[in-house]
């Protein structure tokens, strides 16, 4: 919001010659390339693909061969510049296409790029203007392609893409879990008429039908019966009409509700019907409404008769009838309930607009294979969701006729499924969804401003020799404080708002203003401190009975040396899990680590070890990046060198291959179980994983808390925060030990 | 009221069908009246039989359409001629007020009514004419109505027709079309609003979609944009206009077809997508706008009507309603958009009696009325 409420107090002086704020928009074009553009009626959308320099935090280990000498630190930081690759998107009104043109020209530095790829009506209006500003040869590529290539990358890419509007609901927007497989689909686009199209794959899509009464007919027949021009005020006298005064109802033709058939008295029978049979004037508003209910009816019969044909369930609709708009969301997702008596819903996209400009884009980079990465969308970069109902929003009046943004990153790694959740298609990662839940939003949205003083603090702090720290850092604030300002008032502009998006909203923006790990150096301070004590440690579980031993280790893992220990815990199976002990070994056991320090030095390695004693093997999945405290795989790696040669059972394991490390593939304090490390995926199934370990708030309370997996689990965190505590059932520093055995699992069966 | 005996069902024999827009009555002249009957004859309903055969229009409204009379027909073991009549349902209360005048009600007969008027108006046919409706199911009455009609020649002609290379308007023709063996059937009810009802078998059937965009979406919308104030002024207008100055085709957008998905050039891609510029609306005409309301309307109908069809697996559709009274533009259209879109696999019928079928069978439910 930063971006679009600078650039909105500019909004009246915006012509022609408006200087475009760089560091808002059309960023890093100097090493831009592969452009592509989707020009709409009134909206222009353009891609790019650029190349972002991040510091980075990397760990290296000292040489251990030296003799070490007593407060010698564990391992080196060095903060590194690395490059990852980034989408670019931006849409603005076509009005100010030939300054967005003249800006990039100025700013484009790579000349490499010959070609723009184009889509959309306006595509060849503006060819030679596009030719003629960015000496690039305009290359069209077919509509809808692009639409469905587009929505692909959207549906696989961006968790909380797909939503189902629900007017009078809490929150009107109701997003859908990603599933695991997206197709096959439905994708209705309205443009000027109708288009239905069933993808069955990332290259097979057909037509299998459209009609000519379209967002055109709204926009055209409105035009004439109202004299309003413009579709935005059309939808906004509609918005105020009455179409009953216009419609001929069943009530109108039975005096009440037309019962042998179900047909109730409201039901529309003849659309206009009361201007055939009557001489009244109507008024703008009310034709507006009806013209509106007649065409969205029209749209959603045609769409349920479809998708009855072709046995679909997954119905997407777009196009600039839809596009945000939540007059005709709302008629839509109506028509589509009553035609489909409740068995089908009216899906709508987050990103509908770029879906051209996407489509467009990726058609240009094949040879970058973006199909083969995974993307996750940059919540510091991107603008989120903004339409909704203009007189609840006064925020969206600013920012129409600006500029809207979605930024992309490659990730490094492919993500998938963990293979162990009992069913893909229905895992939620996160416990409270804080869209639906006003009290619990705003108890966050509150948590996280009170604590961005402290996350300043410590940035800046962990920077002491870089330049501009301090001004970096307070950018950093005012980003993070208008993603939060926004977010109160627009709770579901990036999905549904958890704990978790708060958190990564947090690491992006930190990201962004190159912070890339505020706590590198506590993290190092407090894994040497902690590995002084691990063999005393080990050394001391070693001399327990094995029931008393079981206990200590597991207070270990609560990092038990802060709270009262009273059982039983708020959430307490730590009996079964004793007995399950008592049991066969599980085959391997594959453990989400937390934190640095004690809690995985003290806390997660002696509780490993007794693990691989008993025969079992361990999979430690740790973080691809930093998040918080919590260890990386790198710094992982290092401390588990370390701990080998301190440590035979430690050493043995990894050397015989029964301890193995892999990161998640994340850079989250949180867990997002259908978004791992392809790696990590192929690891747990040959290994044939039995038991998951999910340890702290991030990964066990704030997600993952009711997660179904299909092995065995352990999920165990200290509530380190009294509302959260209280929310459920218990106080500050409440213990969750939750084993859970999944129906018919191997384990029970034995 | 418990009649025993059919052929002592007491005349007069009407049905009614009481429409969102129309009032549809079928009335059943008996020719076979005896002397003696017509002694006993009371004097009310020969003034009714005679005041509905001789004239062709009642008060400012209502018309007999004597084209679709049905001559020489036993219906019940009598024979008699069969007459169709209509009138805007606004003027019901007029009519309701001229049973009252002549006395309808001393003749203790059965009205056999249908439609939704039949709910709708029955408080003031009880109340101002003294009347006690019967009260049947429209879609009942429309299936009776339509198997019935059938059956009978349409006075030596057939009712059931197609139109022969519905492609190729130079030689697009009316033929007769016989409807024996009628199951299944797709019978697309275009009214004020549509109702699509598949048939199995004589009593047999289910509605299986309807939509509001229907006859009454067509006049009232001609009238919004030309003014117009009647069906047939607005098909009148229609018939003198080109819709492709308010639509925007294929061609329009592309060039010439959308070849990536087989859509041919001249096909609509979005009804009045031309005019949301404001230069074409000055240029349109009257004309221009009823004639492409009237594709629009004829065209949406078209398309659920065939999608209905592959749906329910049936391969004729026979379209009937008062929206197609006069209207060989609309007939035309859906024939040969039920052609093209289906590859010629779904075939387009439609009967003389088109928006009739209602009032017939309200007619049919007195005779069996016990």
């Amino acid at each position: 919001m930063a971006d679009c409420s600078q650039a909105g107090s500019g909004r009246h002086s915006m012509d022609k010659s408006i200087t475009l704020p760089p560091d808002e928009i059309f960023r890093n074009l100097e090493n831009a390339k592969r452009f592509a553009i989707d020009i709409g009626g009134s909206l222009t959308k353009l891609a790019y693909y650029s190349t972002v320099q991040h510091k980075v935090a990397k760990v290296r280990s000292f040489d251990h061969t030296a003799k070490e000498v007593d407060g010698d630190p564990l391992y080196e930081i060095s903060v590194q510049e690395e490059i990852t690759a980034r989408l670019h998107f931006i849409k603005f009104e076509n009005a100010y296409i030939e300054t967005c043109l003249d800006f990039i020209k100025d700013h484009l530095v790579n000349t490499e790029t010959k070609v723009i790829k184009a889509t959309g009506g306006g595509a060849y209006k503006f060819k030679e203007l596009i030719e003629k500003k960015l000496k690039l040869k305009v290359d069209k590529e077919d509509e809808m392609s692009c639409l469905i290539k587009g929505c692909n990358f959207v549906l696989k890419n961006i968790p909380h893409e797909a939503f189902v509007y629900a007017k009078h609901a809490d929150s009107e927007f109701r997003f859908q879990n990603t599933h695991p497989d997206i197709f096959p689909y439905l994708l209705i686009n309205i443009g000027s008429g109708v288009s239905i199209v069933k993808v069955e794959s990332e290259d097979k899509f057909e037509r299998i039908g459209g009609s000519s009464i379209g967002g055109g007919t709204f926009w055209g027949l409105g035009a004439l019966l109202t004299k309003t021009k413009r579709f935005d005020e059309l939808l906004q006298l509609a918005s105020r009409g009455q179409h009953t005064s216009v419609d001929m109802l069943v009530k109108d033709i039975y005096g009440g509700a037309y019962g042998s058939l179900g047909l109730t008295g409201d039901l529309i029978a003849s659309s206009f019907g009361k201007s055939a049979t009557t001489d009244k004037e109507f008024s703008k508003e009310d034709m507006a409404k009806s013209l509106l209910h007649m065409i969205s009816n029209d749209i959603g019969q045609l769409a349920c008769l479809y998708a009855r044909l072709h046995n679909l369930t997954r119905v997407y609709f777009g196009g600039f009838f839809i596009r945000g708009h939540p007059v005709t969301m709302h008629t839509i997702t109506y028509s589509i309930n009553f035609f489909t008596k409740g068995e089908v819903q009216a899906l709508f996209l987050r990103h509908e607009g770029y879906l051209g400009a996407i489509g467009a884009f990726l058609k240009g980079a094949e040879e970058d294979n973006p199909n083969q990465y995974s993307w996750g969308e940059n919540y510091a970069g991107s603008s989120g969701l903004m339409s909704v109902s203009p007189d609840l929003n006064p925020m969206q009046r600013v920012r129409s006729g600006t500029f809207d943004m979605l930024e992309m990153d490659r990730l490094e790694r492919q993500l998938v499924n963990l293979p162990l959740l009992q069913d893909p298609s229905s895992y939620i990662p996160d416990t409270v969804d804080l869209t639906e839940d006003a009290l619990a939003r705003q108890y966050w949205l509150y948590c996280f401003e009170e604590a961005l003083d402290g996350v300043v603090n410590r940035a800046v702090a962990s920077q002491p020799d870089l330049p501009q720290a301090v001004e970096r850092a307070e950018k950093f604030r005012q980003k993070y404080l208008h993603k939060l300002q926004t977010l109160r008032h627009q709770p579901f502009a990036y999905g549904s708002l958890t704990v978790r998006s708060l958190l990564d909203t947090r690491e992006h923006c930190l990201n962004e203003f190159n912070f890339p790990d505020p706590y590198s150096k506590i993290k190092q301070k407090e894994n040497d401190v902690a590995l002084r004590y691990f063999q005393k440690v080990v050394r001391s579980l070693e001399k327990l009975p094995w029931e008393q031993r079981q206990f200590a280790l597991v207070k270990g893992l609560l990092a038990g040396n802060v709270f009262d220990w009273d059982r039983p815990w708020l959430i307490d199976c730590y009996d079964q899990w004793v007995e399950r002990l008592k049991g066969p070994p599980h085959k391997c056991a594959l453990f989400f680590v937390d934190n640095s320090g004690i809690d995985i030095i003290l806390g997660v390695f002696p509780f490993v070890r007794e693990l691989l004693c008993r025969g079992t093997e361990v999979v430690l999945a740790s973080n691809s990046g930093p998040a918080l405290n919590d260890v990386t795989n790198s710094e992982l790696q290092i401390l588990t060198e370390r701990i080998a040669a301190m440590d035979s059972v430690i050493q043995a394991a990894i050397k015989e291959d029964r301890l193995t490390l892999v990161q998640s593939g994340s850079s989250s304090p949180c867990l997002d179980l259908s978004r791992l490390d392809k790696a990590l995926a192929v690891v747990v199934r040959e290994r044939h994983t039995d038991l998951v370990v999910i340890e702290g708030m991030g990964r066990a309370i704030h997600t993952n808390y009711y997660a179904a997996l299909s092995c065995e689990s352990l999920k165990l965190a200290v509530i380190k925060n009294s509302w959260l505590a209280e929310r459920l059932g218990g106080k500050i520093f409440s213990v969750v030990f939750k084993y859970e055995v999944p129906p018919q699992s191997p384990g029970l069966r034995r | 009221m418990k009649l025993k005996d059919a052929k002592k069902t007491s005349f007069p024999w009407f049905g009614m069908d009481i429409g969102g827009t129309l009032v549809k009555l079928v009335y059943f002249e008996p020719v076979d009246v005896t002397a003696e009957e017509e002694q006993e004859e009371v004097e009310c309903l020969k003034s009714i039989r005679k005041y509905l055969t001789s004239n062709v229009a009642y008060g400012s409204t209502g018309i007999r359409d004597t084209h679709l009379e049905l001559k020489g027909l036993t219906v019940h073991g009598r024979r008699g001629n069969l007459h169709f009549i209509r009138f805007p349902t606004h003027d019901l209360p007029t009519f309701i007020q001229m049973g009252r005048d002549k006395n309808f009600s001393t003749l203790h007969t059965v009205l056999c009514a249908t439609g939704g008027g039949a709910y709708k108006f029955e408080e003031e046919f009880r109340t101002i004419g003294n009347l006690q409706l019967h009260k049947l199911d429209e879609l009942d009455c429309l299936v009776k109505g339509l198997l019935y009609i059938d059956s009978p020649s349409f006075n030596g002609q057939a009712e059931c027709y197609y139109f022969e290379n519905a492609l190729d308007p130079e030689r697009c023709r009316k033929m007769p079309y016989n409807l024996q063996d009628p199951y299944p059937l797709l019978v697309v009810n275009i009214g004020s609003g549509v109702s699509i009802l598949a048939v199995y078998s004589k009593d047999n059937y289910k509605r299986v979609a309807g939509t509001s965009l229907g006859g009454g979406t067509f006049l009232g919308l001609c009238g919004l944009l030309t003014g117009c104030e009647s069906f047939d002024e607005a098909l009148e207008l229609a018939s003198k206009g080109d819709s492709t100055h308010a639509d925007k085709l294929v061609r329009d957008i592309y060039g010439g077809d959308y070849e990536r998905f087989d859509l041919p050039g001249w096909a609509v891609a979005s009804s009045f997508g031309n005019m949301i510029y404001k230069e074409k609306r000055e240029a349109v005409t009257k004309e221009d706008l009823a004639r492409a309301t009237l594709v629009t309307i004829t065209n949406n109908i078209g398309w659920i009507a065939k999608m209905s069809a592959v749906n329910e697996k049936i391969n004729r559709v026979v379209f009937v309603g008062n929206f197609l009274r006069v209207n060989t533009l609309s007939m035309k259209l859906l024939a040969y958009a039920l052609d093209y879109w289906s590859q010629s696999q779904t075939k387009a019928l439609f009967l003389e009696h088109e928006g009739y079928f209602g009032a017939v069978g309200a007619l049919l439910g007195l005779l069996n009325f016990t």
